[in-house]
């Protein structure tokens, strides 16, 4: 079942085209990988999805709602959750406090008590607990290490138990045992039922943890498939080496 | 590791912060002395200097509230603090408000006519962004400036207008305007302390450090920084009335007056940017050398010259202020005190082993 | 008739205006600073041409022997030890900084000078320029003339030179700029340098066309600083047609309603702009951050 679909979007930048004409399907409950060669517009999709950037044409819908005009925070508020490729966390609060951030309350009352409430604390707990960042709890979040800080804004954004994480580039400077981890965390939660679309260059990790895998060349869909297929699709060979990606295994 | 075991023994990780028994004790003396302040020096020279601490005191934490924790800086407040002075001094002449206690009245009506003004005015200078913004809130206040000396029907143009001041004895005129000042003051460092500690405030917190972050976890961003500007402009419209009522006359440069925005400012910073106390300290401290500089000094120039020179050595030297200067330096405190309680843990069991 | 004239006046006068705003505006290009004190710089450098004009009875124009390299080196100073140290929120910061620093000037100035309005005086300032039934004050015709040739040389330097396609390089992209060479500290140290010598020009023709005295900053840096947010903040054509644009209108609206109605109209021109484009008229429109 199609969750989040994106139809005919097209996105110019004053003569660089990103996105041509670009239609994708994504999976309810499958971990999807999207991949394709540097300035095939993996980003530009993912700024068009969350309602950073608004296509020249074309459509978004999330569970056959459009969302193709709505801004960063009503897409958040529909369930749609995002990471950066340069992780973006709130580096003067400390990490307990970065985590609540995403707690919604409802009512302008609410917005008036304390910060901390006992059930988003508990929920905020439960996060850094699942990522392992629990003990940095009261440190600036700006003092963390760089892997640290991916799965804290993993974290924050769990909180609010979004149906659907975007993942831009999450392996990206990132050593081999903290991937493995955050991989083992993807897998956890897409077993409760959230589904995800990873960005990612390191073939390795894209393979061995999606269901699904499309693949992006200039700007519009190339191709969609099992991980398998894939990597063995000529055109798709074609895709990378033909640009100079050599990451290709 | 062994060091390792021996941390993840300890019962619980030490506090980095200043210990709740200090803080409200400095907070209570502090307190104490300030009530007390105008009763000890009842020369009214002195207690003047604290009427002016405690309308800037109000000032400083209101614009603290929008620009410190929002990190938006504001350099038009002036605005607010004007449109507080003139509503007073029209007001006052309109309803024929006898001079004394009756005058106090106003400072609800200068409070919701400074908030009802920021709206309109926080829907404008919000849609751009931080530079652009910090540039239009100067320009917003020439314009007001410009209307004050052009609209003379109303505002009496360079001329000005007059607040009657109360016919109260000379030794204790000075006393109600103190108490007035402190009360509002504390109303507003209550009210900065709240929306801190509220939800409301992490959202301008996370809208300081990265906004288009926040507006991504679903904080409506243009509504918290409304609701913190307008916040802001209603402790301003206070200390503009009160200013009026002291002073007794209103002047289209001195109402809105850039030199008053960077005095906001520069009290912001030298105590603390985004602290809840931090501007309160430098309210205090720069509004009482400012006072002494006038009176020994006399000229308006000489502190141009010190408050320019003093604000680029804050910026450069002590940018977060002294408020964030002491929580620093009790943590380094505290961390050096741990390490101590460390190095003397890994010496004592490897020198018993050593001497064995 | 009088219309004509004022919108003539204007755009003599918008000339000096969309110099100044050339300095301000290519400075924030380059470093990312809102250098707020060009008003003080440049009642600064009208008070230097002033004195020198007193004191040595030297034509205005000459005292810009003077008073320009003294002002660039000052630019570049400042630059070195006020902007170049900063390193976080580095737009706000210089912006505060940059406020300090012109009220210290305005503080020093008036101690030297007094707050007495002054004007700079050459012989040949008070005669006209007769064209058909039009009469223009000399000293507008010839600093228009000034700023005129003033920016095709900043034109010339921008785009004909190493240094200015060195300028481009870091305001397009400062990390590149870098990544191929380009000292970019030397560039913004120069620029600066170069809008602060700019100003002590712009000094000279304020100070001959204007009564002033220390608190004439306001003025300056009030108007500017609308013309730059109009045009764009960056863009060095914006600033141009920005400058014209608002002076024309000002003069107009002072000769068919009233003086104290132009300098207003000036302000609230930006506003209504602004409600309907944030970015100004020619700026770039905010891309959301990554």
């Amino acid at each position: 079942m199609t969750l989040l679909g994106v139809e005919g979007i097209t996105k110019n930048y004053g003569g660089i085209q990103a996105l041509r004409n670009c239609t994708m399907n994504f999976q309810e409950g499958a971990i999807n990988g999207l991949i394709g060669p540097n300035g095939s517009g993996k980003t530009t999709l993912f700024n068009v999805m969350t309602g950073y950037e608004t296509p020249d044409s074309g459509k978004v819908t999330f569970r056959g709602k459009d969302i193709t005009n709505s801004s960063p925070d009503e897409v958040f508020a529909a369930g749609i959750g995002r990471t950066f490729q340069l992780t973006r966390i709130f580096p003067r609060l400390t990490v307990i406090e970065n985590v609540h951030i995403a707690a919604q309350r409802h009512g302008l009352l609410a917005q008036m008590r304390q910060w901390s409430q006992p059930d988003e604390r508990a929920r905020a707990l439960e996060s850094l607990d699942f990522v392992g960042l629990t003990k940095l709890s009261r440190e600036p979040a700006g003092s963390l290490s760089y892997g640290q800080q991916k799965l804290l804004e993993f974290a924050f954004i769990m909180v609010a138990e979004p149906k659907v994480m975007l993942l831009d580039e999450p392996a990206g400077g990132v050593n081999p045992t903290l991937l493995k981890h955050l991989g083992g965390r993807i897998r956890e939660l897409n077993k409760t039922g959230v589904t995800f679309i990873i960005v990612e260059h390191d073939m390795e990790f894209v393979m061995g943890i999606c269901d699904q895998v499309s693949v992006m060349h200039q700007g519009s869909a190339l191709l969609e498939g099992k991980p398998e297929l894939i990597r063995n699709d000529p055109a798709v060979l074609e895709a990378y080496l033909g640009t100079d990606m050599t990451e290709v295994k | 590791m062994s060091t390792d075991t021996t941390i993840n023994q300890r019962p619980t990780p030490p506090s980095y912060e200043v210990p709740k028994a200090i803080r409200f004790g400095a907070l209570a003396v502090g307190f104490l002395v300030l009530v007390l302040f105008p009763l000890v020096f009842n020369n009214p020279t002195i207690s003047t200097i604290g009427v002016f601490a405690m309308i800037f005191l109000m000032a400083v934490t209101g614009w603290n509230i929008f620009s410190g924790y929002t990190g938006y800086i504001a350099l038009g407040h002036a605005v607010f603090f004007g449109i507080g002075q003139y509503a007073t001094a029209m007001l006052a002449s309109y309803w024929q408000i006898p001079p004394g206690w009756e005058t106090f009245l106003l400072i609800p009506v200068s409070m919701f006519l400074a908030g009802l003004a920021a709206i309109p005015i926080g829907l404008i200078v919000l849609r751009v962004r931080k530079h652009t913004f910090i540039v239009l809130t100067i320009a917003l206040m020439f314009i007001f400036q410009l209307f004050a000396y052009n609209l003379r029907g109303w505002t009496g143009g360079s001329q000005g207008l007059e607040v009657s001041q109360p016919p109260w004895d000379g030794s204790i005129f000075n006393l109600p305007y103190y108490y007035v000042g402190l009360f509002l003051a504390v109303i507003a460092i209550g009210s900065s302390f709240m929306i801190r500690r509220s939800k409301f405030g992490l959202s301008l917190l996370a809208i300081r450090d990265d906004e288009d972050r926040a507006r991504s976890l679903g904080i409506n961003t243009r509504n918290s920084k409304l609701t913190a500007f307008v916040i802001s402009a209603i402790f301003l419209g206070a200390a503009g009335c009160m200013y009026a009522m002291f002073v007794g006359s209103v002047y289209p440069q001195f109402s809105f007056d850039p030199a008053f925005d960077l005095e906001l400012s520069i009290m912001a910073f030298a105590g603390g940017l985004g602290t809840i106390l931090g501007p309160s300290l430098g309210a205090l401290i720069i509004s009482g050398a400012q006072q002494y500089f006038l009176i020994t000094f006399g000229g308006a120039n000489v502190f141009l010259i010190v408050y320019g020179a003093l604000f680029i050595l804050i910026l450069r030297l002590l940018p977060g202020g002294v408020v964030p200067a002491i929580s620093d330096k009790w943590r380094s405190h505290v961390v050096r005190k741990e390490q101590r309680i460390l190095d003397s843990e890994l010496e004592g069991p490897a020198e018993a082993g050593a001497h064995k | 008739m009088l219309v004509l004239q004022a919108i003539i006046e204007g755009v003599l006068v918008g000339g000096f205006y969309a110099l100044m705003a050339a300095g301000l505006t290519l400075v924030f290009g380059v470093m990312d600073i809102v250098n707020f004190a060009i008003g003080a710089l440049i009642v600064l450098g009208a008070y230097l041409s002033y004195s020198l004009t007193i004191h040595f009875h030297l034509d205005p124009f000459v005292s810009l022997i003077f008073t320009t390299p003294l002002m660039t080196a000052l630019g570049m100073l400042i630059y070195v030890f006020l902007i170049k140290p900063i390193k976080t929120n580095k737009v706000v910061m210089s912006l505060l900084t940059m406020f300090a620093v012109a009220t210290l000037i305005e503080g020093v100035l008036d101690i030297c000078y007094n707050s007495g309005f002054v004007q700079i005086h050459a012989s040949y300032i008070n005669n006209s320029l007769r064209i058909g039934k039009l009469n223009f004050p000399l000293i507008y015709v010839l600093s228009f003339l000034l700023s005129a040739f003033l920016l095709s040389c900043l034109y010339f330097v921008t785009y004909r030179t190493k240094f200015g396609r060195a300028l481009r390089a870091s305001m397009q992209n400062p990390v590149a700029a870098r990544l191929v060479g380009i000292d970019t500290d030397r560039v913004s140290m120069i620029t600066l340098g170069i809008g602060i010598g700019l100003a002590a020009i712009g000094g000279m023709i304020f100070g001959t066309t204007n009564a002033f005295n220390a608190s004439s900053s306001y003025d300056i840096i009030s108007r500017l600083l609308v013309i730059v947010i109009l045009g764009g903040f960056g863009s060095v054509g914006g600033a141009l047609v920005a400058a014209i644009f608002m002076l024309v209108i000002q003069d107009v609206v002072a000769v068919v309603w009233s003086p104290v109605w132009g300098s207003t109209a000036f302000y609230m021109i930006l506003m209504v702009v602004l409600l309907v484009r944030p970015q100004g008229l020619f700026g770039k429109k905010g891309v959301r951050a990554q």
